[in-house]
């Protein structure tokens, strides 16, 4: 059996033990991403150091995650993925990574590794601005799809919310 | 998994043994079609109408008044669509509540679609209807309705018994009431009362006459019976346009090969209900207390949802700050304890529960619901053991959390 219920083995094994998980003190950078009206939230929080060869890269990395089974999941693996990397080779860690490291999640909760992505280009590009570097191209453009989502979800939800209120005062 | 604890009786239930039993022989042996005009199909056509009779009795309704489908969304879509299309030249008001199952509520949207207004009442933070709510919502239509021309006539009532989620029950008896007085006062307009008796049927009381109740549905595999039959009661008189055509099954209202053996089982499973009910809801009710109270007393942060005392005897249902449902699903399931939650991420539509939204609760906090409903077979011994390892599991979802108290 690979699968216990929806999930796969791995999915609920980093569901059951997750890697790298609670506050870090005085992070370099966080990324801050999901919605708890959509029932989401993921906080990453990274610290950078040097390698031997002088490149910058995430020297720890910790997560704190209000969610479901493969919300907690995907924090938990791009944590994995992100340790020890390189800032460059992580900013190219992508929701495909995430899900073949837990080797598939259901359709409906694809999201989760799209949000899990999310937080680590959040978390980096907190560090780089927070330190006055350049942003790459790519990143700016992630970041911009990231914000237009954010507003989209937000209005999605703004509007959602008056229809309930209408209903209550009825 | 060694221990396997069950406690989500209000999604279905496993088949009584005495009632397996007691289908057996409809399989194999006694399978004659109830509309073959031999010995094998009047064999089958009398073990039918004995069902009916045991299941009218559960709920003091005469036999003739039981229709058998093949489940509760099939009963209660036949009720409402059936009632709204008999009466559309006449009538066209239908009121419900906002907690209905989901077959309640996108039938009456597809109604709406079809011409119908629909009234969706309010409920309070418990999640009762209002009989008040009710009182008002039929009558001003009513009074408009003499120079308006008859389109905007109440013609549907539809109040769940017992809430699926919360457990929270109706006071159905009262709106009843309600009802009844005004089709006295107005004769030429009746209004027709269903409820949705899925979570109710052989759990608590239910007597159709008392209550002043029209159309009733239920289903047998919340009961002990199987999957696969259920009933609607349509009270002597009430006429309805039925949604399957074909061979004339059940007074026309039905079409469909009768399924017996299910029949057979759902009938021997009210039989068992009507026999057991008051035992069994008071050793439920005690159970469920324990639970509630144990609950809230370990875990901070910790809410009960719907009503405190007008509950069914095996509906427990919280929420819990910084934690999501469906996590505690899992970890649960992971210790061998099977619940359920109203949490969107449960679902398909990524939407929270529409009964927690409607009791009041905020989509975050709706996002912490879990549901835990007992049953015949439910051992004091498995609350101990769920009051055990539920405070470990909220306690580690909790350091998880980015959303942590005193911060």
């Amino acid at each position: 059996m690979n699968k216990i219920g929806l999930y796969t083995k791995k999915v609920i094994e980093h569901f059951k033990n997750p890697h790298n998980m609670g506050r870090m003190k005085n992070p370099d950078g966080i990324g801050k991403v999901g919605n708890i009206i959509c029932g989401d939230v993921m906080w990453l929080y990274i610290k950078v150091g040097k390698d031997k060869k002088g490149r910058e890269i995430i020297k720890n990395i910790k997560f704190e995650t209000f969610g479901c089974v493969a919300a907690l999941a995907t924090s938990s693996v791009i944590t994995d993925l992100a340790k020890g990397k390189t800032i460059e080779e992580a900013l190219k860690i992508n929701r495909n990574d995430v899900v073949k490291s837990l080797g598939g999640l259901p359709p409906i909760k694809l999201h989760c590794s799209v949000l899990a992505a999310d937080a680590l280009t959040e978390a980096i590009y907190d560090y780089l601005s927070k330190n006055k570097r350049e942003i790459p191209k790519e990143l700016r453009e992630t970041r911009q799809r990231i914000e237009k989502e954010k507003k989209e979800i937000e209005e999605r939800y703004k509007e959602w919310i008056k229809i309930e209120e209408e209903m209550h005062k009825k | 998994m060694e221990k396997r604890i069950y406690l989500d009786y209000a999604a279905t239930t496993p088949v009584d043994p005495k009632v397996k039993k007691a289908m057996l022989p409809y399989l194999s042996q006694k399978f004659g079609n109830t509309m073959s005009l031999h010995s094998f199909g009047q064999e089958a056509r009398e073990t039918l109408e004995e069902s009916r009779k045991t299941v009218a009795d559960l709920i003091k309704a005469k036999a003739k008044e039981i229709i058998f489908t093949s489940s509760a969304t099939e009963s209660n879509n036949l009720a409402l669509k059936g009632i709204a299309l008999a009466n559309r030249e006449k009538s066209r008001h239908i009121i419900i509540s906002p907690i209905e199952h989901p077959c309640i509520m996108e039938s009456a949207k597809f109604l709406e679609t079809q011409g119908f207004e629909i009234t969706r009442l309010k409920v309070d933070k418990y999640g009762l209807v209002d009989p008040g709510d009710v009182k008002k919502a039929i009558n001003p239509i009513r009074k408009s309705s003499i120079s308006n021309g008859a389109r905007k006539n109440t013609i549907l009532v539809s109040i769940m018994h017992a809430n699926n989620e919360i457990g929270t029950i109706e006071p159905i008896e009262e709106i009843g009431k309600i009802i009844k007085e005004s089709n006295i006062q107005h004769p030429e307009s009746r209004i027709y009362f269903h409820t949705d008796a899925a979570q109710s049927f052989g759990k608590i009381p239910i007597d159709v006459n008392k209550m002043n109740i029209d159309l009733l549905s239920a289903s047998s595999h919340k009961l002990y019976g199987p999957k696969g039959a259920a009933c609607l009661f349509i009270r002597e008189g009430v006429k309805i346009t039925p949604i399957l055509h074909g061979g004339g099954h059940e007074g026309g209202l039905r079409s469909s090969t009768v399924n017996v053996p299910a029949i057979v089982g759902f009938a021997e499973a009210a039989r068992i209900c009507e026999r057991e009910m008051r035992r069994e809801a008071e050793k439920l009710t005690k159970l469920r207390d324990k639970l509630i109270k144990g609950v809230l007393e370990k875990i901070d942060g910790s809410h009960l949802n719907g009503h405190p005392k007008k509950r069914l005897p095996n509906n427990a249902n919280f929420w819990f700050e910084f934690v999501e449902g469906e996590s505690m699903v899992i970890q649960l399931d992971l210790l061998g304890v099977a619940s359920s939650t109203g949490s969107a991420c449960s679902s398909a539509k990524l939407e929270p529960s529409h009964v927690l939204l409607a009791i009041g609760l905020k989509p975050q906090e709706a996002h912490g619901s879990l549901r835990l409903t007992l049953g015949r077979w439910t051992k004091e011994s498995e609350i101990r053991y769920l009051l055990k390892v539920l405070p470990e599991v909220i306690k580690k979802l909790r350091k998880i959390s980015p959303f942590k108290k005193h911060e």
